[in-house]
């Protein structure tokens, strides 16, 4: 029996755009299980990075509840979202979004920094086969590179769910191939629940959930009942 | 924001843009205006004194060349009148005398100064603020000096008792007046001007001259020279006229002590008035320079834009440009405005020393367009290179976001400062030495600011040090005693009787010339003792002297002036008594603070006159509780032309001094405030622009708000901290370089700069960073972070 992770119930957002309301999120419920790899399908502007920002502590919903575990994300304050994302929670970036004055290890250190109980940067480099590549800096690696590392510096404090909103976006079919293979390996082997939001279908064929978001409401949710597909085995 | 219907896009474009930016263009504006206003200020002051002064010189004829003697009879003014070159001359009887005013416990010294009473002078004419000119006959009738007279309450009507040559009498006041021989008038051994303790005197001059046995003859002579005459040659053929008569020697216009004390000033407004606002522009430039250079990278896409609709990179260019200059502007009108107000404090200041009919202030247009001129210049200047990079990318490429930013590991990081530095240390570290022009000019910008505000606290000390070093350790009696006329051994006994005395040192001063090959001065010769106890010989450092065995010492200014060292010799040609001439070895030279001065073992010095144990006044060490009588028995005696109490010329000194310093401390803080906050601020803002996207990633992966701002604030913290002692550096610079061309031979001031002085300019620096550093600080807490997440830059 899986054990749900995060809790989702009646989530609604609301911006306010100028004179205009846009809803991004229509009173969305979802359970997201631990371990599983998640992909959110949807086409722009269905409400997929507001879902992700929100699970991820960096948005709070108009009305609705997210519990993680056994706590409440939407009764949480700005200190207690800040801390929940320190502890439990890793975010890769479509643009990586790495800091271009630290080296790739040190990119990784400065989560394990603050971390309780972290990997060491080497053992999270050599997770994603960058180990050799430590002591590069941003502007000295590639971009299927430094996403990788952004990967590392992720997942280097052992978080509970790693948030990924287009990872692949900015990449080419090759090395979006490679990242997507060390998301692969890091939720095999840590067993991270691992959320990955893109709209390209191809890679809903290695989740074992897909949700599907239109409009701002869950149009489908599919579970994979047959074989995941490793990332070399996708067709683009 | 409202904007006219007529402008172009561009400069739509242009408005709101640095709307956007407002802030920073503020604080910009603010250093470039903290520059204008200090060249508005001082170069308006310096047009304000000169044309007034040129005006009432013009006006009231002042003289080109000033002669004193001990007696002349009248026929040989018209053979000066006949010099050529000389186009009017006005002969006088000049008197020193002591007031007795009931409102002062301590004599006060007036000097009278004879006026013909049937007609205005033709040299050196008065300007009557009030009353009447003195009648024909009425010897009692008197014009005073408006210093005196506000100093007093005095008008017309009232009664001065003076003690004239023995005799208390009464002046009659009937009018009150100024002299532009007085624009600047300071008794002799005072510092600075004070008005309660003398005053001048303009009486008829067949009263003078019943007064003092000058009847049928004068004692002062001045003269008007024809435009374009040499007043040398004048005043060395008028030398040679009146030498049988006593001649203290003439000296021209320039020598004069109240016309060289305000060419000085005019000086001193010309050369600060320059340099300062040019260090502030530089400033201004180069924070204009780090600021466009930021604005203009975020700018990118939108100059691709401009290029693909078919603007010309000069079109472009120029709009970038006015940017610069539209900042510069508004700084020169805040400049300009601010820069009159000061200007106007400053001129309240110059009426309390300097008596002219009336000086008002005004800032010519020259002033404005010359500080236009040079701040559009510098803005253009910091603004070109800025521009210059961003429009010259091709609009492809400029389409394109900019590639992202080369880091290295810096040199200064060490095996074991990597070991200590955490991630953000690392960052704070190489984000800094990733631009080490910038942050070098950083550096000299908050350092430039430190140096500011340390020039005013090392005034502030180097006036307590000229204190100490002048009252307390080279003159160390209480009053200062001169006589009317050189007095024998008796004179110190019947001081020493007076009440409150304890002690008496005489002091013996002659005047003379003293002259090595063609250089020259007027002075007194003073006669120390070898085992003074009083008056010493010191340094400006405060360090005592000892006189040499033979020679004499000079003040190391007047070494200088003559261009002797020592072992070389001068000629002294004494112009009292029977007028000596001799050849005297130079035997050291003393670093002194105040005027010219030579001395000379006291024996030596009456040996070399010929004469006993004569004094020319007496220093005395006083019972301070029995201060106000022997106050009121030196008021009536006789022999006494003035006394000196130490603690009334210190209070006079400190009071004028203190409100000079406090005016001029405020202003330099009001100015170092700007360019620390300018600068520091301009820096918080770039890096935050630059650094926004990698602080909202670290707020994302979980970082608090106080860790970014550490990491923000770090590089604040680095560069404010590399500036104070840089700062320390450029104060003592600026200092040294300020003292070097105040120094006169009036006055020189000691360099002394005090903990204090750089605790203080560090704390004011400190300060004004923090307070920028809190207001980029607020912006950390609004940052959007999913926004900066999602846009590349």
């Amino acid at each position: 029996m899986a054990t749900p992770l995060f809790v989702i119930r009646d989530l609604a957002k609301v911006y306010g755009m100028g004179e205009v309301e846009v809803h991004a999120l229509r009173n969305i419920s979802l359970t997201l299980n631990e371990g599983e790899f998640v992909v959110l399908l949807g086409p722009s502007g269905s409400g997929k990075s507001t879902l992700l920002n929100i699970i991820g502590g960096l948005d709070v919903p108009t009305s609705g509840q997210v519990f993680y575990r056994d706590t409440e994300l939407t009764r949480a304050d700005e200190a207690d979202l800040t801390s929940y994302r320190r502890r439990h929670v890793g975010f890769v970036f479509q643009f990586y979004n790495l800091i271009p004055s630290l080296t790739a290890a040190e990119n990784v250190a400065l989560v394990t920094e603050i971390s309780d109980s972290p990997m060491t940067p080497d053992a999270a480099l050599a997770l994603v086969n960058l180990d050799p590549r430590a002591g590069h800096f941003p502007a000295q690696l590639s971009g299927g590179e430094q996403q990788r590392v952004a990967i590392a510096r992720a997942i280097a404090k052992r978080p509970a769910v790693l948030l990924c909103d287009e990872p692949t976006g900015a990449l080419d079919i090759s090395t979006g191939i490679v990242v997507l293979e060390a998301l692969a390996q890091v939720n095999r082997e840590l067993g991270t629940t691992t959320v990955v939001i893109t709209h390209n279908a191809a890679i809903a064929q290695m989740a074992d959930t897909v949700i599907r978001l239109a409009d701002g409401r869950v149009t489908a949710v599919e579970v994979n009942t047959s074989r995941k597909l490793s990332p070399q085995e996708l067709s683009w | 924001m409202v904007i006219p219907a007529r402008l172009s896009m561009l400069n739509r474009k242009l408005l709101r843009d640095l709307y956007v930016m407002k802030a920073q263009a503020l604080a910009i504006a603010m250093v470039v205006a903290a520059g204008v206003s200090m060249y508005v200020m001082y170069l308006s002051n310096f047009a304000s004194l000169q044309s007034t002064r040129a005006a009432y010189y013009a006006q009231h004829r002042f003289a080109d060349v000033f002669a004193t003697m001990k007696r002349a009879p009248q026929r040989v003014a018209v053979e000066i009148a006949s010099l050529p070159g000389v186009t009017a001359i006005e002969t006088r009887v000049v008197a020193s005398v002591t007031l007795d005013l009931d409102q002062l416990d301590e004599p006060a010294s007036g000097r009278l100064i004879s006026i013909p009473a049937d007609r205005r002078p033709s040299v050196n004419d008065l300007f009557l603020r009030r009353g009447r000119w003195i009648e024909p006959g009425r010897r009692d009738e008197a014009l005073v000096s408006e210093g005196f007279a506000l100093a007093h309450g005095l008008g017309p009507g009232d009664r001065v008792p003076a003690v004239i040559n023995g005799r208390l009498r009464d002046l009659r006041i009937v009018g009150v007046a100024l002299s532009p021989e007085f624009v600047y008038s300071i008794q002799p051994g005072e510092l600075v001007p004070d008005d309660k303790r003398f005053g001048l005197f303009w009486m008829d001059r067949q009263a003078l001259g019943a007064a003092f046995d000058m009847e049928g003859g004068f004692n002062d002579v001045v003269l008007r020279l024809a435009p374009g005459s040499a007043p040398d040659e004048v005043i060395a053929r008028l030398d040679r006229i009146l030498e049988p008569y006593g001649g203290l020697g003439a000296i021209p216009r320039a020598l004069q002590l109240s016309h060289w004390t305000v060419e000085n000033e005019l000086n001193q407004l010309q050369s600060f008035g320059f340099m300062l606002p040019l260090i502030f522009l530089m400033v201004a430039a180069f924070i204009l320079n780090v600021a466009l250079t930021r604005a203009l990278a975020l700018q990118r896409p939108q100059i691709a834009a401009l290029k693909a609709l078919g603007y010309g990179n000069l079109a472009i260019g120029w709009h970038y440009l006015k940017w610069g200059l539209v900042i510069g502007a508004g700084g020169v009108v805040i400049g300009v405005i601010a820069g009159a107000w000061l200007g106007n404090l400053i001129i309240g200041l110059y009426n309390q020393f300097f008596r002219f009919p009336e000086l008002r202030f005004t800032v010519p247009l020259s002033v404005v367009v010359g500080a236009s001129m040079m701040t559009l210049g510098a803005a253009a200047g910091g603004a070109f290179s800025a521009v210059r990079r961003a429009v010259r990318v091709p609009p492809a490429e400029a389409m394109r976001p900019e590639p992202p930013a080369n880091y290295r590991r810096s040199m200064f990081e060490t095996r074991w400062l990597s070991r200590r530095l955490g991630a953000a240390g690392r960052m704070v570290l190489r984000n800094v030495t990733r631009h080490p022009l910038r942050a070098s000019a950083s550096v000299f910008g908050i350092g430039f600011a430190v140096s500011i505000l340390m020039i005013g606290f090392v005034f502030a000390d180097a006036i307590e040090r000229l204190i100490d070093t002048q009252f307390w350790v080279a003159e160390r009696q209480d009053v200062t005693v001169a006589f009317v006329e050189p007095r024998s051994d008796a004179a110190r006994h019947a001081l020493a009787r007076l009440p409150g005395v304890v002690a008496v040192e005489p002091q013996r001063t002659v005047a003379a010339r003293i002259r090595s090959r063609h250089r020259e001065r007027y002075l007194g010769i003073t006669g120390v003792d070898p085992e003074p106890r009083f008056k010493r010989l010191v340094d400006r450092n405060g360090r005592a002297l000892r006189m040499p065995g033979s020679g004499v010492v000079l003040s190391k200014m007047l070494g200088d002036v003559l261009g002797v060292r020592p072992g070389d010799s001068v000629t002294l040609e004494v112009l009292e008594g029977t007028r000596p001439v001799r050849q005297v070895m130079v035997g050291g030279l003393v670093d002194d603070i105040l005027g010219l001065s030579v001395y000379m073992d006291r024996g030596a010095l009456h040996h070399l006159m010929r004469e006993g144990d004569i004094a020319s006044g007496a220093l005395l060490l006083i019972d301070p509780a029995r201060e106000a009588a022997l106050a009121r028995a030196l008021k009536v005696l006789p022999i006494v032309s003035g006394a000196a109490f130490k603690r009334a010329v210190l209070e006079s000194f400190r009071n004028t001094m203190a409100a000079n310093m406090n005016l001029s401390i405020f202003i330099n803080l009001v100015f170092a405030s700007v360019i620390a906050f300018g600068v520091v601020y301009n820096a918080a803002r770039v890096s935050l622009s630059e650094r926004s996207r990698e602080l909202a990633s670290l707020r994302v992966l979980g970082f608090t708000r106080g860790e970014i701002s550490l990491i923000l604030l770090g590089e604040l913290t680095l560069l404010t901290v590399a500036a104070l002692p840089v700062g320390a550096v450029l104060g003592y610079g600026l200092a040294l370089a300020i003292i070097q061309t105040v120094q006169s031979e009036v006055y020189r001031f000691p360099l002394y700069i005090s903990r204090q002085a750089i605790a203080w300019s560090w704390l004011g620096v400190i300060g004004a960073a923090m307070i920028s550093a809190l207001l980029v600080r607020r912006k950390l807490d609004t940052l959007d972070l999913i926004a900066v997440l999602k846009v590349r830059e």
